[in-house]
């Protein structure tokens, strides 16, 4: 599936779109893991949790369960909540 | 404003070298809450090559040198969404590498609610004679280990899973504004296995067994009025340092107070006597760091902060100074020549200030205005070396092979 990558997280990917797999969230960043080493950690914690101010949208929907079912053809964003200073 | 008579700004070019000049190069570290900067000089210590920003927009909360190589630098690093990572360069900064295994907790044990990293805080090379070793203390509490020059971290559990040190940890509520910090992580330099950390909150603590089992060491210091001083919970250590040229002695700059220790032995008998009390009234015994000389142990240098009433955490009145002490805290004179008269806000935070190693050691400090400042002659003569930067987080210099 497609996954938007937002400007921070670009020194893993190099580029603003990527293909990846999963059958869930979670597994979809594992797999971005894979690919891209270290993504992973800076968005998802160890205790397998989004980190505070990170968004995940699937077909423009917002979601935070990282068990969140995915199919090949969905659309998966991940964007930085406006927070910060 | 200034008592000397202008301060620099940041060179752009190395100084000419005079062919009688020290061949030393010095390099001081700095990390900010926006990035982090090295900057290149000799042990003239006159003019410094600004090098930076490295990781633009980071949180940098420390930048350590590993001395058993000289080149290699480790940073902790996170930004306002991103996780906690840690970089590693072999080139002196010239490339950084991400790890592989950041510091993260372990799956939840037992009843202990499980934690996750917020962000590493405090990176320690490992003792001399165990190369690539590096320890982390993060926020909330833990700390971690590495054996591979910090591209991988584990976790220590007999800290970070151990149920009497995590009531001693309390929860994020009891921690400091910025969250609560595992600090001064010390490793003896005449024994691997005997090292020291602190909490704040949670104390002081120490082991003998590398790790495996730890002892408060708290005896002495004192707690905010009204509060049991034998719980270990309500004790705030801001920073601890052991003396190069006496590792049985460590000074403790704490929330309530200045202390030193000397070791004896007997670690039951061992207590920290309260040495602030000379500083005047009117400035207290209160701050964040705590700087030791390298070789002279009577020798200890502090940078008070206001921490009456709601704690302003600034220059006490708006006129910052050091206070150095030449005879292990009987007696504190006042270090301000070149440092603003007045109407000067900012403070010091406990891992930026620092002195070198050199015959005549240079204090160096970095402000949470951003600026970076060094203080000759062992604190004598202030004068800026930057203005602009980020709130600095930490500050520490190394001696280049």
């Amino acid at each position: 599936m497609k996954v938007l990558i937002p400007g921070a997280l670009r020194s893993y990917t190099d580029q603003a779109q990527v293909e990846a797999i999963g059958s869930t969230i979670d597994a979809l960043f594992s797999d971005l893991d894979r690919r891209y080493p270290g993504l992973r950690f800076r968005v998802v914690d160890e205790q397998r949790q989004l980190r505070p101010n990170m968004r995940i949208f699937v077909n423009g929907i917002g979601v935070r369960d990282l068990q969140q079912p995915l199919r090949p053809d969905d659309f998966v964003a991940v964007v930085l909540a406006l927070s910060g200073g | 404003m200034n008592r000397s008579p202008k301060p620099s700004s940041p060179a752009r070019k190395p100084a000419l070298r005079s062919a009688s000049a020290p061949a030393q190069r010095l390099v001081i570290l700095v990390a900010t809450r926006k990035g982090a900067w090295l900057f290149h000089g000799d042990a003239r210590r006159r003019a410094w090559v600004a090098d930076g920003p490295h990781f633009l927009g980071h949180d940098v909360s420390h930048v350590q040198l590993d001395p058993r190589d000289g080149r290699t630098l480790l940073a902790a690093a996170k930004t306002g969404h991103l996780g906690p990572t840690i970089f590693r360069s072999t080139d002196l900064g010239r490339s950084w590498r991400e790890a592989r295994q950041p510091p993260a907790f372990a799956n939840a044990a037992g009843s202990l609610p499980s934690r996750s990293v917020d962000h590493s805080f405090w990176l320690t090379p490992g003792h001399a004679s165990e190369r690539d070793s590096w320890y982390a203390g993060t926020s909330p509490q833990g700390l971690f280990r590495s054996e591979d020059g910090g591209l991988s971290w584990m976790p220590l559990p007999a800290v970070n899973e151990d149920p009497q040190l995590r009531e001693w940890m309390g929860t994020v509520q009891d921690g400091t504004p910025d969250g609560p910090k595992l600090h001064s992580v010390i490793i003896d330099p005449r024994d691997a296995a005997h090292l020291y950390f602190a909490m704040s909150g949670g104390g002081v603590h120490e082991s003998r067994d590398a790790g495996g089992s730890w002892t408060p060491l708290i005896r002495g210091l004192e707690v905010v009025e009204g509060f049991d001083a034998a719980n270990v919970i309500f004790h705030d250590p801001h920073c601890v340092r052991l003396c190069p040229g006496n590792p049985d002695r460590l000074y403790q700059q704490n929330h309530c107070g200045i202390y030193r220790i000397d070791r004896s032995g007997d670690p039951g008998a061992d207590a920290w006597q309260r040495i602030g009390r000379k500083v005047p009234k009117s400035v207290g015994d209160i701050g964040f760091p705590m700087v030791v000389h390298p070789r002279d142990a009577d020798t200890a240098w502090v940078f008070p902060m206001d921490g009456t009433t709601v704690w302003p955490r600034t220059s006490p009145g708006g006129r910052p100074a050091a206070y150095v002490t030449r005879n292990a805290g009987r007696s504190w004179q006042r270090l301000d020549q070149g440092l603003p008269e007045s109407q000067a806000w900012w403070t010091v935070k406990r891992q930026a200030m620092t002195a070198d190693s050199q015959a005549t050691p240079a204090l160096y400090l970095g402000t949470t205005s951003g600026e970076l400042w060094i203080g000759r002659d062992e604190g004598a003569r202030w004068s800026n070396i930057a203005r602009h930067l980020p709130e600095i987080y930490a500050v520490e210099v190394a001696t280049l092979p």
